[in-house]
């Protein structure tokens, strides 16, 4: 249906076929969260592997800091519909973090877990061949708390919901289980190009 | 909550039946729906606007109305200077239009159902609109339920919904209005003439007759950190702490 009298802003051909259906560019980056900031201290941050409810390896902020760091330079969407393009992590891919645990996955499904008690759940095949990463700076510069400091996960290419802010684990589920918004009326894979925003879409 | 949802929510047509002047930034648009819905004071719809070339913009916009069965929602739009959506809505937008919309949208920042226990609530600007919901839920429904207000603003003028919030604390016991105008001398005893800030929540959260059960925090990035902090100063848990934090 056109909107009598609606004539918008499409961004120019030279991006526009980098902005999904239903977005639009920004500038800034926007801070959306559910609660409360948490405030951690990188002294105190920890991130654990678990395989369904058994812990089989946890490093401490030094420990994490030791293994490969990766630069990513990616495309991000959000659901409320603003996109950033070319935003810059560095951390940690999740190949890098299961070589260092020594182990293979054992499921197809994770959980992502947060200090907030936030979780997001993330098919294993979206997460590994460098497609995501826990990020410890952005735009070379460590994440402030607002922007998930002292780490978050970041998986670019699915709604930014996914990429937990205050990360602090992941965990392999034999099933593929519901996070917070996906218990709350969002989309359980949340792929921007295929608007799966809500529940079902 | 919305778990188990069984199908899609989908996309239906609205007409705007009415639009008044709010304040020098806000207008409201009453729209009235093909499909109607009941919504849970707090939600949201998600309005998509299409351009002649196929072009479709979309955004999220709390509803201001309470939950009812009348098929009009209030949606009260602030005009943003560099906004796509939003000068649309103020500029172009007028009676008898057409919305494409969906919802009603968003399963955590909700009044609590059958709450009796005491809530507050912290808004800045337009921010307030998800939380007139909940007072004109509460007001509508004639059930007590202490409810104290934050709400920051830039100049009286700029209080959204003023003359109805007034009312409400004039009709309402058990409903504690304090606003804090940032450009302006205050004209009320209870009002502050300053920007929001840690002591400023401290004290309205005292003026409930008990500690909240819930607390709804919703305005800019920086406004809403100032104010959970204040919350979470004044002994609140996190969890009790909602927030909703404008994209922008």
């Amino acid at each position: 249906m056109v909107t009598r009298g609606f004539t918008g802003r499409r961004a120019g051909p030279e991006v526009s076929d980098r902005i999904p259906p239903g977005q639009h560019l920004v500038d800034g980056f926007p801070v959306l969260s559910a609660g409360p900031t948490p405030r951690i201290e990188s002294e105190a941050w920890t991130f654990t592997l678990k395989v369904g409810p058994r812990s089989v390896r946890a490093w401490s902020w030094s420990e994490f800091g030791a293994l490969p760091q990766t630069r990513m330079t990616r495309d991000i969407h959000c659901v409320t519909s603003w996109s950033k393009l070319n935003t810059a992590w560095e951390g940690v891919i999740i190949d890098d973090v299961l070589a260092d645990a020594g182990i293979r996955p054992s499921t197809d499904f994770v959980l992502a877990h947060s200090y907030d008690g936030y979780s997001t759940n993330i098919p294993f095949a979206d997460l590994t061949a460098g497609k995501a990463m826990v990020a410890l700076k952005y735009e070379g510069r460590p994440l402030p708390a607002d922007h998930g400091g002292p780490a978050r996960l970041v998986v670019p290419h699915l709604y930014f919901w996914k990429s937990a802010k205050w990360v602090n684990g992941i965990q392999f589920t034999e099933r593929d289980e519901a996070g917070f918004w996906e218990l709350r009326g969002y989309h359980m894979y949340g792929d921007p190009w295929r608007q799966q925003r809500y529940t079902n879409d | 909550m919305t778990k188990g949802l069984a199908a899609a929510i989908h996309w239906q047509n609205s007409a705007i039946i009415d639009v008044a002047d709010r304040t020098p930034t806000i207008k409201s648009f009453f729209l009235r729906l093909s499909e109607p819905f009941t919504h849970s004071a707090g939600q949201h719809v998600d309005v998509r606007l299409t351009a002649p070339n196929g072009y479709a913009a979309m955004r999220s916009y709390s509803i201001a109305s309470a939950p009812s069965d009348s098929s009009v929602i209030e949606l009260a739009i602030e005009r943003l200077a560099d906004g796509e959506v939003s000068p649309f809505f103020h500029d172009v937008a007028q009676t008898g239009d057409e919305i494409e919309l969906r919802g009603p949208l968003g399963g955590h920042f909700l009044w609590p159902g059958e709450a009796r226990k005491p809530v507050l609530l912290i808004g800045a600007g337009s921010g307030l609109v998800p939380l007139m919901a909940m007072i004109r839920h509460r007001r509508d429904r004639g059930r007590p339920v202490p409810i104290a207000l934050l709400l920051s603003s830039r100049t009286w003028r700029d209080v959204l919904f003023r003359d109805e919030l007034l009312g409400a604390e004039e009709a309402l016991p058990d409903f504690s209005l304090a606003l804090a105008v940032t450009r302006e001398p205050t004209r009320r005893s209870s009002d502050f003439g300053r920007r929001i800030d840690i002591a400023m929540v401290a004290q309205v959260a005292a003026r409930l007759p008990g500690p909240p059960h819930d607390v709804f925090i919703c305005g800019s990035n920086a406004f809403v950190d100032i104010a959970a902090d204040g919350a979470l100063a004044s002994g609140l848990d996190a969890a009790t702490i909602k927030t909703e934090r404008y994209g922008a």
